[in-house]
């Protein structure tokens, strides 16, 4: 842990832990049959049940037991083959039951980890517990002076909580724990990770101690930071707070405090003066949860192939760089249209497509892989046309830039625009003769010992040949004319 | 016909509707009429005349035309107003509910629907259930059709399903739907000198029943005779998807069971209900129960219930527990009356104070406390702990007998003043011989036995094993018959 | 007594109920009766008993996922106190 703030007092380091919101995926809420798709006109997406009607009672939609099943997988978990449903007591406008259906007593996965890799090496950060839990739905303050309207859409849509033990030390820690876990989750399809829209959200535990200390001090819990950017930037921010009240002397109470990212402050929240007392108690209306030997099996059998795997996979069967295999993975679109790209190809090569011409325009057009005009198969065309020698590495440059602009397959670009190499030995020697006898004083200075001359010969027969000559082949055949 | 029709069983007016001796629309009009003249006994909350002359219209339609029939087509009932009905009004007897209509209707009155049956109007109970007098309820008392010594109608029907009771005693319904969660169908079927079952928890989907205690909430029939509880459970029970507690096994045809051979079957007599200060009349009732199955060739058993005085504390902090989390949703937003607030604490605040009545809020309050921080395990825990006990006294009682025989409630009738005079844990304690079962989910059916002195009738209860309730209705039928319990209330006799 | 007149404000503050003094004075004491009554609880050894949390006999069952309604804004809104534009309106919130 290297990873210190340096008081005026003594020096103090940081003690993070991240409770991560992911909304699941699946057609229908938790709940109930309504649908938990995002976007759709206000309250259309509610069941009387969502709506906590007199006499409306939950049913467990199984794909949400299936999805939290697989991501406790992914977290290298424990699953509880029994768990249990317990009420979370409390009153709010975009609460319609008056509470909310969670996991205290018996999560449906328990302890397990994610491996993080950062500036200061490789650990595994772990993890506490994750529950299903139902959604709350949407308050919204801006449409009435005194009013606030409410969305119940998003109520009883599927969330795991994802719980870390406090083991993070760095905002680069937490961070790279966020993107991890993001990338399991969307691996495995439990969640599509969007943090802008609101599918995963993050609440950051906080606390500070003096460098060598192991106590707990006071810690804040700070709540929707909504980026990972957001999170390491909060967490700084709430780290310093904390440590200049300390060597102020003075001391502050347990509190839940919100992240302003516009003014880059954190700011008590109004309404959780009171701490709450939520009464849990386990739901009658819904029985155990008791998975059985062989639907663990199942799914297990069936996983799609985890990130922190194909990471491996990347790095000692394909080759790759850790950091170039970690891009890559961070993503399923990324991973897939790597996988599809590289077969039969050069995964190397492939790789620094992705990551260098192919992101430079994503990045620039701020696109998604999956939007991407030159698709995976093409791509690992061209890195092939380059292998095969039909064409230059700088030609291929060329030909990436029409297949952005029309989609086209490199190999009927390469055909249109005659950018195909020269490969007829006899024309080029004939090329080669004719600047040769052209530049007769520079022939000489060659044979006189200049050889770096021969660089500019190269240059000459490239240009001669509008690029279309193999490098390679013009340099041997230069050597062999010269000899003559 | 020299027969009232409001005096009919189900089992005999389905004989005549049949034979086409009686339509379903004489039967709805006869008690449609009923109702009019006993509208004193405030047994309805919400009359359907309408929906009611219409379903009966299309009932005799589909006899004459020789359609598919349900198994109960045409038999006019009450269904209690906790039941959810789609477009009619469902109030739980409360002011916060007051104006709301469901747009669904609960899955057993949905069967019932289904089966034929045509609904008179929606029965008076106690608040949200809670209560067992009708006392509680926003809309008035109802009063038991049983009269006191002096011929007065001054007597509770007992609660919570006391709507129902009264009704069903009274023939302003020849069945009705009930519900019980710590004695609400038993209790007042025994005020009412009626047959109520509660049976097994799971046997009958809760879905659109407004909730009390979800763990003990069952749904049961209550009606004349024995046999007509079982032809009104049949329809009632059944696997529902939209309720995860409902077990999936098929629905027996009770009256198959009613075969009136007991010869052999044991019968446990708990010895813990046998208390000194047992109300000897009651006591009495009990021996004359136990003196008939034995005449009938049944084996009575001594057994022991050890954990049954602690049923009704535990009864009482698990469904209040339970209550103050299932009436949380009653906050103003969606459905309920509302009591505006400058803020959105404010406006709940308001609305539930003024929407609910001090026995909810007292159980509200009670069932609060024992989750809070601090006395959760010290109440709630325990309580769960204790309930255990009291579920394994009865599967090892349950081992030795078939059934258990025990008094349904420990009085007869109480009047208005009695019970206005009693403290909370004093109405508390007429629970005291039906809460076990509520806990431990077996199936219970009371039946009236007899007459006390003072011109009221007792009941008696049938306990049986969990989804047994094929004994339960063999033992209750030559309990019955034997018993010849033929005394009508005053306000039949007229 | 654990249950005296902070009690009795916490616990109606977390139900969302408020009475006037001589309401909670009462409602006060009929909890106390209540919570004596059920004092004799505490004499009941229940070591290594757990707790009963359903009678039901039921497998446990789930439901497929499937969007099985939808579309019922109007149904929703039908019986609430406040609602506008398919929103069901309460007084104003703060975070």
């Amino acid at each position: 842990m290297t990873y210190i703030i340096k008081g005026n007092t003594t020096d103090w380091e940081l003690v993070i832990g991240l409770e991560v919101h992911c909304q699941i995926i699946s057609n229908s809420k938790v709940f109930s049959g309504a649908s938990a798709t995002f976007g759709a006109e206000q309250n259309t997406h509610v069941s009387f049940i969502d709506a906590a009607f007199p006499g409306m009672l939950p049913v467990v939609n199984e794909k949400c037991i299936e999805q939290c099943f697989k991501t406790g997988l992914g977290l290298n978990a424990v699953i509880n083959k029994y768990s249990r449903f317990d009420r979370k007591n409390y009153f709010y406008a975009d609460l319609p039951q008056g509470y909310q259906i969670s996991q205290l007593y018996h999560p449906i996965v328990g302890e397990g980890y994610i491996e993080v890799t950062t500036s200061e090496g490789t650990r595994k950060i772990g993890v506490e517990r994750l529950h299903l839990e139902q959604d709350a739905g949407k308050s919204i303050h801006d449409m009435h002076p005194s009013k606030s309207f409410i969305d119940l859409n998003r109520a009883g849509v599927g969330l795991m909580e994802i719980v870390s033990k406090p083991d993070m030390h760095s905002p680069e820690e937490a961070g790279e724990y966020l993107r991890q876990l993001r990338a399991i989750v969307r691996a495995l399809g439990t969640c599509d990770g969007n943090m802008d829209e609101g599918s995963m959200r993050c609440d950051v535990n906080i606390s500070v101690r003096p460098v060598g200390s192991t106590e707990l001090r006071q810690r804040v819990e700070v709540k929707n930071v909504n980026s990972v950017r957001f999170v390491m930037q909060a967490i700084e921010i709430e780290a310093n707070r904390q440590i200049e009240l300390y060597e102020a002397g003075q001391t502050f109470t347990q509190e839940t405090r919100l992240f302003d990212s516009v003014n880059m402050e954190t700011r008590p929240m109004r309404s959780k003066e009171n701490a709450n007392d939520y009464r849990y108690f386990p739901d009658p209306d819904l029985l155990p949860v008791i998975l059985t030997d062989e639907y663990i099996e199942n799914i297990k059998n069936n996983l799609p192939e985890l990130p922190a795997a194909k990471k491996k996979r990347y790095i000692e069967e394909l080759g790759l760089t850790p950091y170039d295999a970690s891009v890559l993975i961070a993503d399923k679109e990324t991973a897939l249209y790597f996988e599809t790209a590289s077969q039969n190809q050069d995964p190397k090569k492939v790789a620094n497509w992705i990551m260098g011409d192919l992101f430079g325009y994503l990045n620039k057009t701020n696109k998604n892989i999956t939007e991407s005009p030159v698709s995976a198969q093409n791509l690992g065309a061209l890195v092939g046309l380059i292998n095969d020698g039909t064409i230059s590495g700088k030609i291929a440059k060329e030909v990436f830039e029409i297949m952005i602009e029309t989609g086209k397959e490199p190999s009927i670009i390469v055909e249109e625009k005659g950018l195909k190499q020269v490969s007829d030995t006899g024309a080029i020697e004939a090329m080669i003769a004719e600047i040769l006898s052209n530049n007769q004083d520079k022939v000489a200075e060659i044979k006189a010992g200049k050889d770096k001359l021969k660089g500019w010969f190269v240059g000459q027969i490239m240009k001669a040949s509008q690029g279309k000559v193999n490098p390679a082949l013009a340099n041997q055949l230069l050597d062999k004319k010269l000899a003559e | 016909m020299t027969t009232n029709l409001v005096d009919l069983h189900i089992s005999e007016a389905l004989k005549l509707l049949d034979k086409k001796e009686i339509s379903s629309v004489e039967l709805t009009k006869a008690h449609l009429a009923e109702m009019e003249k006993a509208r004193f006994l405030n047994a309805y909350i919400t009359e359907t005349p309408e929906i009611a002359l219409e379903q009966a219209q299309l009932s005799d339609k589909k006899r004459a035309s020789g359609e598919k029939i349900g198994r109960l087509e045409g038999i006019p009932i009450a269904n209690k107003d906790l039941y959810c009905t789609k477009g009619i009004k469902t109030t739980a007897a409360s002011k916060i509910l007051s104006n709301f209509i469901p747009p669904y209707e609960s899955t057993v009155t949905q069967n019932l629907k289904d089966a034929g049956t045509v609904m008179l109007g929606k029965v008076n109970t106690d608040q949200f259930a809670m209560g067992g007098s009708t006392m509680t309820s926003y809309f008035g008392v109802t009063k038991n059709p049983w009269t006191d010594e002096n011929g007065e109608y001054n007597l509770v029907p007992g609660g919570s399903s006391g709507g129902s009771a009264a009704a069903v005693s009274a023939g302003l319904c020849m069945g009705a739907t009930g519900s019980d969660t710590g004695g609400s169908i038993r209790q007042p079927a025994s005020f009412c000198g009626i047959t109520g079952i509660k049976p097994t928890y799971g046997r009958c989907s809760r879905y659109g029943i407004v909730a009390f205690s979800s763990s003990l909430d069952q749904a049961g029939p209550m009606a004349r005779s024995v046999e007509d509880c079982a032809l009104l459970l049949r329809e009632m029970a059944g696997h529902d998807p939209k309720d995860s507690t409902v077990v999936n096994t098929p629905v027996p045809d009770y009256t198959a069971a009613l075969t009136g051979d007991i010869k052999g079957k044991k019968i446990g007599i708990p010895k813990e209900y046998r208390s000194n200060d047992l109300n000897p009349e009651i006591a009495a009732a009990w021996d004359k129960g136990i003196e008939l199955l034995k005449n009938a060739g049944a084996e009575i058993v001594e057994i022991s219930l050890p954990h049954t005085k602690y049923a009704l504390p535990v009864y009482y902090i698990i469904a209040c527990a339970e209550a103050s989390s299932n009436l949380a949703r009653y906050d103003g937003v969606r459905y309920t009356t509302r009591v505006d607030g400058s803020s959105l604490d404010e406006m709940y605040e308001n609305t539930r104070t003024d929407g609910f009545g001090p026995e909810v809020v007292r159980r509200i309050l009670l069932g609060t406390f024992v989750l809070s921080a601090g006395f959760y395990d010290a109440y709630y825990t325990r309580a769960q702990r204790v309930r255990r006990l009291i579920y394994n006294d009865f599967i090892t009682a349950f081992e030795s007998v078939d059934a258990i025989l025990a008094p349904a409630a420990p009085s007869t009738a109480l009047s208005y003043e009695a019970m206005q005079n009693m403290s909370p844990v004093d109405t508390y304690l007429g629970d005291v011989f039906t809460t076990p079962a509520s806990l431990a989910g077996v199936p219970s059916l009371a039946l009236p036995i007899t007459i006390a002195k003072n011109g009221l009738p007792i009941g008696l209860q049938v306990i049986g094993k969990h989804f047994d309730e094929n004994t339960v209705f063999k033992v209750s039928g030559v309990l019955e018959s034997l018993a010849g319990f033929d005394k009508k209330p005053h306000h039949v006799k007229g | 007594m654990s249950f005296n007149e902070t009690t009795i404000k916490n616990i109606s503050k977390l139900a969302r109920l408020h009475f006037p003094a001589e309401q909670e004075e009462k409602f006060t004491k009929d909890i106390n009766s209540i919570l004596n009554w059920v004092e004799e609880l505490k004499e009941v050894n229940v070591d290594n008993i757990e707790p009963l949390v359903s009678v039901s006999m039921q497998e446990p069952q789930f439901r497929k996922d499937e969007v099985t309604t939808g579309e019922l804004q109007n149904e929703l809104m039908a019986n609430a106190p406040e609602s506008a534009h398919g929103f069901y309106v309460v007084p104003k919130m703060v975070e």
